[in-house]
């Protein structure tokens, strides 16, 4: 895994006076299914065009392995996009269409067709090879893309949202099926999306971009145990995040109390911070609960979900909202005015900046 | 009450339809009628006997035959130059921000709001300022001009909502910008490209105005016949016309019929494919 495909080096892009990408640097390893996460206008399609050759970087370098490619047009890299909403031509037929790279590159009639049959079927269209584009649903034609895309054999694949226009049922079962296909493959796999469940679930690193830089990098099990930053952190699923300062190794509250943080999550911070815990590691208790890792408040109100209890609570360090597994039968809800002490394992924390006024 | 408004509403409607058509239609109607006409003299305006005697030989009459062929010549010509520009200008137009574009695209609508004949006045004056001489060329370069317009209009209509990330996707696949465009832009903008050249031969075929000041000893289909009009239009200028009308009906008729085809079979196919799922 320590070979390279992509780096970005010091990468910056604007439009006039906008600065749609401000001086990202990365690396994607080989094989590897890498996602770029985070809201619409955080640079992660204009970084993902920089890397196709779509839009030239204003600064900084891109390189494909070891070669500079920064000032190349997309029909000499080895690279190839799956477009958000296709792109296929409409006036070719599907297997034309995914012919349209092997017949640019000069391969030969035969082993065109051959490679146009094996990327339908890696794509489970077989027999689809006459049809026009138009005549296939849309979850067909996100496959045809793909396979267009694949059949090139290139270094990278950029992905731009491509199940965005899909909806929701086809959009899961396509998530498995790209991350099947990837590891069949064994290409690297450049995802964009502002999904982040879609991230998730098929990345091994994820970057989460905001206004045009990267938040935080890291795999998904990291970035949602240990965001390191407020944005990343409600970004990526729900949190509640307390406000205090750092006292040694504990965040001191407005009102006094005092809440014990992760070894782990310290990362040298100082002064004001929020102490970030998520709503499902929280569990409702009655009794007293360990200091240090507890707090006290009212049930406000509650959500019956079936599987769990969703719960917010008004305590002195703020409204917490609690994430209730109903594991046990005979589930008994807190009504709202009920006291109730909130508890969770210290090492569930993690620490975010202070807030900004 | 209610029900004869509604009776009233569906058929009247038919009804005003079916005056507009008659209205449209029965002057070329007549032609067709007149075509089959066996005229005692020189005149072709009263019904005088059915012979098909002018459609066996619609050719023989020499100058008739000779307008015809330039006419097709120059038009053939005319819209060839004219799509090709018309092309090249909408492709500019639409795709590039340069210098003086606004004006651009408001020139190129001059010849085409401007009256037929001040334009064929102008060029007249022009070309003899220049010393050209009228003929061929001159009819040609005025049809060109005006039909530049209309390949423009036509054109950029089909680019305006041209998806640019096709030309991307193949630049993605390897083919640079020439193949790129010889594989999807114009495949793609190819239905517009054709209605232009369309438009423009028929837009040349038919001009009397503007070709009346730039001809010169040259003649052309409508300049035979308003010449002839004078001392009796021959019958085969009504034969000829109504084949003309014939063949244009008929390219439009397979264009819809072709079309409406591969749009249910299309529709069909969609339907069974998203079922499937």
């Amino acid at each position: 895994m320590s070979e390279i495909d992509v780096r970005l080096r010091d990468v910056t892009k604007r439009f006039g006076e906008f600065v749609a990408v401000d001086d990202i640097s990365l690396e994607i390893p080989r094989g590897s299914f890498f996602a770029m996460l985070g809201p619409s206008g955080c640079g992660k399609t204009t970084t993902l065009r920089m890397i196709g050759g779509f839009e030239e970087p204003t600064a900084g370098t891109v390189l494909l392995g070891d070669q500079d490619v920064s000032d190349l047009p997309p029909y000499k890299r080895d690279v190839n996009t799956v477009f958000q909403s296709y792109a296929l031509f409409p006036h070719l037929s599907i297997a034309d269409n995914v012919g349209f790279g092997l017949r640019e590159h000069g391969v030969p009639k035969a082993e065109r067709t051959a490679r146009v049959g094996e990327a339908l079927e890696l794509v489970d269209l077989t027999g689809y090879d006459t049809r026009k584009p138009r005549q296939l649903s849309g979850g067909q034609q996100q496959r045809v893309a793909l396979a267009r895309a694949l059949v090139n054999r290139p270094r990278v694949l950029l992905l731009d949202e491509p199940l965005g226009a899909l909806d929701l049922k086809l959009r899961r079962q396509m998530q498995l099926e790209l991350k099947r296909i990837q590891q069949e493959v064994g290409i690297t796999f450049v995802h964009v999306t502002h999904d982040q469940e879609e991230a998730m679930t098929m990345a091994d690193q994820i970057a989460v971009m905001n206004e045009g830089r990267i938040e935080q990098l890291g795999g998904p099990t990291e970035l949602y145990e240990r965001p390191g930053t407020a944005f990343v952190a409600g970004f990526l699923g729900v949190s509640n995040l307390i406000a205090g300062r750092l006292d040694g190794t504990d965040v001191v509250t407005a009102d006094g109390t005092r809440l014990a943080v992760a070894a782990g999550a310290l990362g040298g911070r100082t002064g004001a911070v929020r102490l970030g815990i998520r709503p499902e590691k929280i569990r409702v208790a009655d009794g007293d609960a360990p200091a240090g890792a507890a707090l006290v408040g009212t049930v406000r109100e509650y959500a019956y979900v079936g599987v769990a209890t969703q719960y917010v609570v008004d305590t002195p360090a703020g409204e917490i909202q609690v994430f209730h597994q109903n594991a046990t039968p005979g589930v008994q809800v807190a009504q709202p005015g009920t006291r109730v002490t909130l508890t969770w394992d210290p090492q569930a924390t993690f620490l975010v900046e202070g807030e900004t006024e | 009450m209610r029900r004869a408004r509604r009776f009233a509403g569906h058929h009247l409607l038919t009804l005003v339809a079916l005056l507009g058509f008659i209205y449209i239609l029965a002057p070329i109607a007549v032609i067709a009628l007149f075509s089959f006409n066996d005229p005692a003299g020189k005149y072709n305006y009263t019904w005088q006997g059915f012979t098909t005697q002018y459609w066996q030989n619609p050719f023989d009459i020499p100058a008739l035959r000779d307008a015809l062929i330039t006419s097709i010549q120059i038009a053939l010509l005319a819209s060839i130059i004219a799509t090709v520009l018309g092309t090249l200008i909408s492709l500019a137009l639409v795709r590039h921000a340069f210098r003086g574009r606004g004006t651009t695209n408001l020139l190129i609508f001059l010849p085409m709001s401007t009256p037929e004949i001040v334009m064929g006045a102008s060029l007249l004056a022009l070309f003899l300022n220049l010393g050209v001489a009228t003929g061929f060329a001159t009819i040609l370069l005025a049809h060109v001009v005006f039909c530049i317009a209309f390949c423009v209009v036509t054109v950029k209509a089909r680019l305006v909502g041209f998806d640019r990330r096709l030309e991307e996707a193949a630049m993605d696949l390897g083919a640079n910008e020439v193949r790129t465009f010889l594989r999807v832009t114009l495949p793609l903008i190819l239905p517009g490209v054709g209605a232009a050249a369309l438009l423009s031969f028929a837009l040349s075929v038919d001009d009397f105005v503007i070709t009346n000041f730039t001809h010169g000893t040259v003649v052309t289909f409508p300049l035979f016949i308003w010449g002839a009009a004078r001392v009796g239009v021959p019958v085969q200028v009504n034969v000829i016309g109504t084949l003309i009308f014939l063949v244009a009906v008929g390219i439009m008729a397979i264009g819809v019929l072709v079309s409406t085809v591969r749009a249910r079979r299309d529709r069909a196919l969609a339907e069974r494919a998203a079922e499937a799922h």
